[in-house]
């Protein structure tokens, strides 16, 4: 398709060649902004508009290395756990996910059983229904488990939200493995676990890995979840921090939310720049919104 | 097949022969069957059966009562019911349009231009969808902050407005961008990948007859994806009546009484977060199993229309 004008005869209006890039970079213009800022205010006492008030400074960084000394940190629990919470959250929702739909991926792929079109509906059904709607009664479910303000509890909802997407992107990529590998294995008399594990999951290893990278980023940025089903200090994540200091009080620190924003979303932005292909084909292929 | 072979089996050794032949689906499936069971389908059934209750703090979650229709009622009864339900129309309808436009857009043009080019171009719309939400919305706070911050008051200076406070002043406006400008690269990545499937060689025929660009997008790209645009169109509508999370972090609802309180952020105030402090979770389950109906129907709608018959076929390998 991008051919397609270039193949145009040079005559045919050359300035029209390049409306869609001035277009498109207006429109996008708004996004920039808001992105350089978040990077520009982290190092400025104070910004008004674009123009800095002050000199180049770390100061709005030092809630890393003394905290004390930033009056919005004092009653907060230290940076370094929420950051490993935070991990834990994201890394653990990414790994239960990755196993849970690959198994269950490859089942639908490949296993004939009582039920599977039920099964199989429901996940369809629930990949586009709007989870967010049973946080209330998620409420009710956690605190009768007794997983309420637990991080467990948080990593367990997290996981099943990102499930009905997760089986259905194996299940494609299961799909698209021919047959015949899998079953010399079988007639070698391989179970279908050892298959599974052995054969199949290195075959589909760049599918397992964009999906890690997109589940890892989701329960990185999770906001809801934790702020909801976690409420007590000790466990909170990056993003209840954010929200904390954002929501406090008539006077707002751009200069400490943009350092600490800019902490808290680096490392969504590296893993952005390094997967950006595989994330945009699997948000493209699953459907996912 | 073994189901054949059952039949004529005792009723004992029938059923140790369905696990046998079953044992394998389950351990593949069961975690997911657990999970989805707790998590996604019982709350499903709990909102729905809460909402006939009277479960709040002040009951605590043993002493509640069966109350029928009576949160139903009380909502309807509501003074605001009216109001939430027109700001949730007006929410869902601007910023659907918004993505909707926006993400065709973006995704005509960047297709119209260098890979490369069209690629960065789409990645940067891509970035409010991947970043933390708090973090987003951070961002736009600072845009729409009072004078002499916010970024918003510095554009429109030229345009002769006097700078103002506009999450104050204009609230619908920065939830309206807020979430245009998240939703929009949905619809960007289908629309996208819908035309590069279309094949090369129509649009060069058109391009010898003659057609010009506009043409070309008007008489074949635009009726090629217009199941894509459906899709979109049916799921955003959807989702932006379930989504309240950026509307929670610039306006809270407010400024003063509901002025942009939609009604999943009417049920979240209502069972989750709120001032008064008596959490009245199964009047929040009635606002939001309305909410949960709704989605149940769209998502119906979106399984056969979008044809699941197809998704759903057997599976291609069975050697069992």
């Amino acid at each position: 398709m991008a051919a397609v004008v270039g193949e145009r005869a040079p005559s045919t209006n050359r300035w029209l060649a390049a409306l869609p890039y001035v277009v498109l970079a207006l429109a996008t213009l708004p996004i920039l902004v808001l992105y350089v800022w978040l990077f520009y205010s982290s190092f400025f006492p104070r910004v008004e508009g674009f123009r800095p008030v002050g000199d180049f400074t770390f100061d709005n960084w030092r809630f890393l290395w003394d905290p004390l000394s930033v009056p919005q940190m004092r009653n907060r629990p230290p940076i370094v756990p929420l950051t490993f919470n935070t991990f834990i959250f994201a890394a653990m929702t990414s790994a239960i996910g990755l196993l849970v739909s690959s198994m269950a991926g490859y089942a639908f792929s490949r296993l004939r059983f009582p039920g599977r079109r039920m099964f199989l509906g429901s996940v369809l059904l629930l990949h586009s229904f709007p989870s967010v709607t049973l946080l209330i009664a998620l409420f009710v479910v956690l605190r009768a488990l007794g997983l309420y303000d637990k991080l467990v509890g948080v990593i367990l909802v997290q996981t099943a939200f990102a499930l009905p997407f997760g089986i259905w992107i194996m299940k494609g990529f299961f799909d698209n493995i021919p047959w015949d590998l899998e079953m010399s294995a079988l007639v070698d008399g391989a179970g279908r676990f050892r298959t599974w594990w052995r054969i199949m999951l290195p075959l589909v290893k760049p599918g397992l890995l964009a999906l890690a990278v997109l589940l890892f980023v989701e329960g990185w940025n999770q906001f809801l979840l934790p702020f909801v089903f976690m409420p007590s200090g000790s466990q909170q994540t990056l993003s209840t921090l954010v929200k904390g200091i954002l929501g406090e009080g008539r006077f707002v620190d751009y200069g400490l939310l943009t350092a600490v924003g800019l902490y808290y979303i680096a490392p969504v932005l590296i893993l952005f720049v390094l997967a950006q292909d595989q994330l945009m084909r699997i948000y493209a292929g699953g459907v996912k919104g | 097949m073994a189901r054949t072979q059952a039949i004529a089996l005792p009723r004992e050794r029938r059923t140790a022969a369905w696990w046998r032949t079953n044992a394998t689906a389950l351990l593949f499936m069961g975690p997911a069957i657990v999970l989805v069971l707790v998590f996604l389908l019982a709350p499903v059934v709990i909102t729905f059966v809460m909402s006939l209750t009277d479960l709040a703090t002040s009951t605590g979650l043993s002493n509640w009562q069966w109350i029928g229709f009576e949160n139903y009622a009380r909502m309807f009864r509501s003074q605001f019911w009216l109001v939430i339900l027109g700001n949730t129309l007006m929410y869902v309808a601007i910023v659907l349009a918004f993505n909707v436009i926006v993400g065709l857009g973006i995704a005509l043009l960047s297709v119209h231009m260098e890979a490369k080019a069209g690629g960065v171009f789409r990645s940067l719309w891509l970035l409010p969808r991947i970043s933390p939400s708090v973090v987003y919305a951070l961002m736009w706070t600072w845009a729409a902050a009072s004078p002499p911050f916010g970024m918003l008051n510095y554009i429109v200076a030229p345009l002769g407005l006097e700078p103002r406070f506009w999450l104050q002043s204009d609230p619908w406006l920065i939830v309206i961008l807020i979430n245009g400008f998240v939703g929009a690269s949905f619809g960007m990545l289908i629309f996208t990948s819908a035309i590069s499937a279309i094949p090369q060689d129509l649009f060069r025929a058109a391009q010898v007859d003659g057609a010009s660009a506009l043409q070309i997008i008007r008489r074949i790209t635009l009726p090629l994806i217009k199941w894509p645009i459906l899709f979109v169109l049916v799921y955003q509508t959807m989702s932006l009546f379930a989504s309240y999370e950026y509307i929670y972090l610039t306006t809270n609802g407010g400024p003063g009484l509901y002025a942009t309180e939609t009604w999943s952020l009417w049920a979240f105030h209502t069972a989750l977060s709120n001032y008064y402090g008596n959490l009245d979770f199964a009047y929040g389950a009635a606002m939001a199993a309305i909410l949960v109906l709704l989605g149940l129907g769209i998502s119906v709608v979106l399984l056969r229309v979008f044809r699941f018959e197809q998704l759903v076929a057997e599976p291609r390998v069975e050697v069992d």
